[in-house]
């Protein structure tokens, strides 16, 4: 009996409720990597509570977490903003002495966004899954805080066709930031209205990014242009469902 | 006119297409003009590092620091006063200017003076002050407030300022082209040159204040500091008690971040170092004092948002934050805006007075990225925001959206039921609204400029087979 390595998928709450298909993708991602999926019982990480400035409510989600995520040495999350909550805030929720604060560094140490663990974890070769002109978005989380740049253009490469399209301003917020999209839908909108002019520009017949706020954020605002630039996450461009 | 608040504001300037070309300039200019010189230089992540290092060293001993500051000054022949708060630093100011027979006062670019109000509290006490700064001449003679904290009239055009002038220059010659760079600043330089002559003393910020000679450190491009500090008879610094460092060693690392991060120079046109008062038959101030202004920095330093007062005033959070490319200085209703002053205005002013500020920010970081001495931004946002969670602030219904989503989020059986809830009413909104839900209810700011696509079928963990 060859046992596969286990790797916990961390689904994120907005994949569970708004894109399952982007959670099935992934895990089908982790399989063809050669480990086995398990999706322990989840909630929320806690970033909603977190970044409105309440504290005790993150701590109380993050508690739920790291419990249901502790048993495991590999944690997938398809997501750079949650991946960043686990992975960068974790370990400064808790105070010092708070037992959790263990817990927590514990976690935090094993999780990985998607991109950074299929590149850790090679997919095996399949042939170019058809992508065509591709612009890559960059949500903030992933490229500051999980630090991922590389990894899912390296990724797009070896498994599609795709041929990437230089973003103008790659590397500015696209204006989703949580709750600050529904508290300042003013700027927010100003902001996503700036993304997706240089989408737009960019000549891109797809845009693809790790991030599911982000991706909603954009593709709402294609949409009520009119647009017909499809969004998707890299899960789905990767697993063939794009 | 009622005020209007921070929304409001930053509405009114997303429909200012003047004002969104004018931002974009800041971006195209400042944004290019960092990387560039972060690039030229060698090991900039280095320099950076150590930057950050002597301005926490800096916060960290500054009682001490500020007190070997002051008898250094003195020492040399400068006076030194301490000003708790805005009022004492104006009654100070006023006061020292008053003893002089002062009538009209040169006044270089300084945030500290914007800070505590100066020139209306000179004005009504019968002292013109004159701002000697190009930008902030301009903005003076519009009776505006500066946008930005190292280029004040960014929000303006050529025409703009061609207009300013011509309705302010009274002689001026309607024939006078006023249509280039170049002709604008001569026309401001005819009429700064007079002033420069003869004014009864000038006022100036400082960059630094170095402890161990008890110099103060000026950083300018247009060489009206250096005449301004030092063309009257009377100098008096405005400076907050944050600008100290302790040699001349660290004074000369923050200069080599300074300039890199603010405008993307190697260094600045000029850096006025000025220590003590001038000799016989020396030029410079026969009379100099240094003002050293507290307005909440020694509460905040107790606080665990105490690494703003590691910042060094160089833009470079505004020239990469979304927000103020989105809405520009103006809107933030502080004289500290974009990022730096999300953290620093609270500080001042109150978290009541500045409520949106720290929440008016995405968190995406770009500012952290680029602040030359590595201050966690998104992080002291966030910390402000804890405070302000604490108090109460933040609307009702937010408050119990959280604590009912912490409650839930954590439950499965709970967080299984709010799902199903929500996917039952996206798609029943899609299912009115064609297929797409056009306009949500409450977050009706959401839909406004987007749709959203309602989800298929059951939640991920719902449908999730394998093993849990």
């Amino acid at each position: 009996m060859s046992a596969s390595p286990t790797a916990a998928l961390f689904v994120t709450c907005l994949v569970d409720l708004m894109r399952p298909e982007v959670g099935f993708a992934a895990a089908r991602l982790i399989e063809r990597a050669g480990f086995q999926v398990v999706v322990p019982r989840q909630g929320c990480c806690g970033q909603p509570n977190y970044n409105a400035g309440d504290r005790e409510g993150a701590r109380k989600l993050a508690r739920a977490a790291i419990a249901a995520l502790e048993p495991f040495d590999i944690i997938v999350v398809p997501s750079g903003s949650c991946g960043g909550m686990l992975a960068k805030h974790y370990p400064e929720l808790f105070e010092a002495s708070d037992p959790w604060a263990q817990r927590a560094i514990a976690v935090a140490g094993r999780v990985q966004e998607l991109t950074q663990f299929l590149a850790a974890h090679p997919l095996p070769e399949t042939g170019k899954l058809p992508a065509g002109r591709v612009a890559y978005h960059d949500s903030c989380s992933s490229l500051r805080e999980m630090r991922v740049h590389d990894e899912p253009r390296a990724l797009l490469a070896a498994h599609t066709d795709a041929e990437l399209c230089k973003l103008r301003e790659a590397e500015t917020c696209c204006g989703f930031g949580g709750l600050f999209c529904v508290k300042y839908p003013d700027i927010s909108a100003h902001m996503a209205r700036d993304k997706c002019d240089a989408i737009v520009e960019s000549g891109a017949e797809m845009v693809v990014s790790g991030d599911l706020g982000c991706l909603l954020n954009i593709e709402g605002t294609l949409d009520k242009r009119g647009s017909a630039i499809r969004v998707r996450h890299i899960a789905e461009v990767l697993a063939g469902d794009a | 006119m009622t005020a209007l608040d921070f929304k409001g504001r930053a509405a009114r300037a997303m429909h200012d297409p003047q004002l969104s070309a004018a931002l974009l300039r800041v971006k195209s200019h400042f944004v290019t003009g960092r990387n560039m010189a972060a690039a030229r230089f060698a090991d900039f992540e280095t320099l950076r590092d150590r930057a950050a290092a002597i301005r926490r060293r800096s916060i960290a001993r500054m009682p001490d620091l500020l007190e070997r500051f002051e008898a250094s000054a003195e020492a040399a022949g400068a006076k030194v006063h301490w000003a708790a708060d805005a009022a004492e630093a104006r009654s100070i100011a006023l006061g020292i200017l008053k003893a002089a027979g002062a009538k009209t006062a040169l006044k270089s670019k300084s945030m500290v003076t914007e800070e505590i109000e100066l020139n209306a509290y000179l004005e009504a006490a019968g002292i013109q002050p004159i701002e000697t700064d190009l930008g902030e001449y301009i903005v003076q003679l519009r009776g505006e407030k500066p946008s930005h904290i190292i280029a004040p009239a960014i929000h303006l055009s050529k025409q703009d300022v061609a207009d300013t002038f011509r309705s302010h220059h009274t002689d001026l010659d309607p024939e006078r082209d006023l249509s280039q760079r170049n002709t604008l600043v001569r026309e401001a330089r005819v009429k700064l040159r007079a002033a420069f002559l003869s004014a009864d003393a000038g006022i100036t910020g400082a960059n630094m204040l170095v402890a161990e000679t008890g110099s103060i450190v000026l950083v300018s491009n247009e060489g009206n500091i250096d005449l301004t500090a030092t063309a009257p008879r009377l100098h008096v610094a405005l400076v907050g008690i944050e600008k100290v460092v302790e040699t001349w060693d660290e004074a000369g690392t923050i200069l080599r971040v300074l300039a890199r991060s603010a405008t993307g120079q190697d260094m600045s046109s000029y850096v006025t170092c000025l220590t003590g008062v001038a000799g016989e038959g020396e030029t410079g101030p026969k009379e100099s004092h240094i003002i050293l202004l507290d307005n909440g920095r020694s509460a905040v330093r107790d606080t665990d948002r105490r690494e703003i007062l590691a910042c060094i005033r160089c833009g470079a959070c505004l020239n990469h934050c979304p927000v103020y490319a989105s809405i520009g200085g103006h809107a933030y209703g502080s004289i500290y805006p974009g990022p730096m002053g999300s953290v620093l205005s609270p500080a001042i002013d109150g978290l009541k007075a500045h409520a949106d500020l720290p929440n008016a920010s995405t968190l995406c970081g770009r500012c952290e990225e680029v602040c030359p001495v590595r201050i966690p931004l998104p992080k002291l946002l966030r910390h402000w925001r804890e405070d302000g969670f604490a108090r109460h602030l933040p609307p009702r219904g937010e408050r119990v959206g959280l604590g009912l989503w912490s409650w839930m989020a954590g439950r499965p059986l709970a967080y299984g039921l709010s799902q199903r809830l929500a996917r039952l009413g996206l798609r029943t909104l899609a299912w009115m609204q064609g297929g797409r839900v056009r306009r949500l209810p409450v977050v009706k700011g959401f839909t406004a400029t987007r749709t959203i696509a309602p989800p298929k079928g059951g939640s991920f963990q719902a449908r999730w087979k394998g093993p849990r």
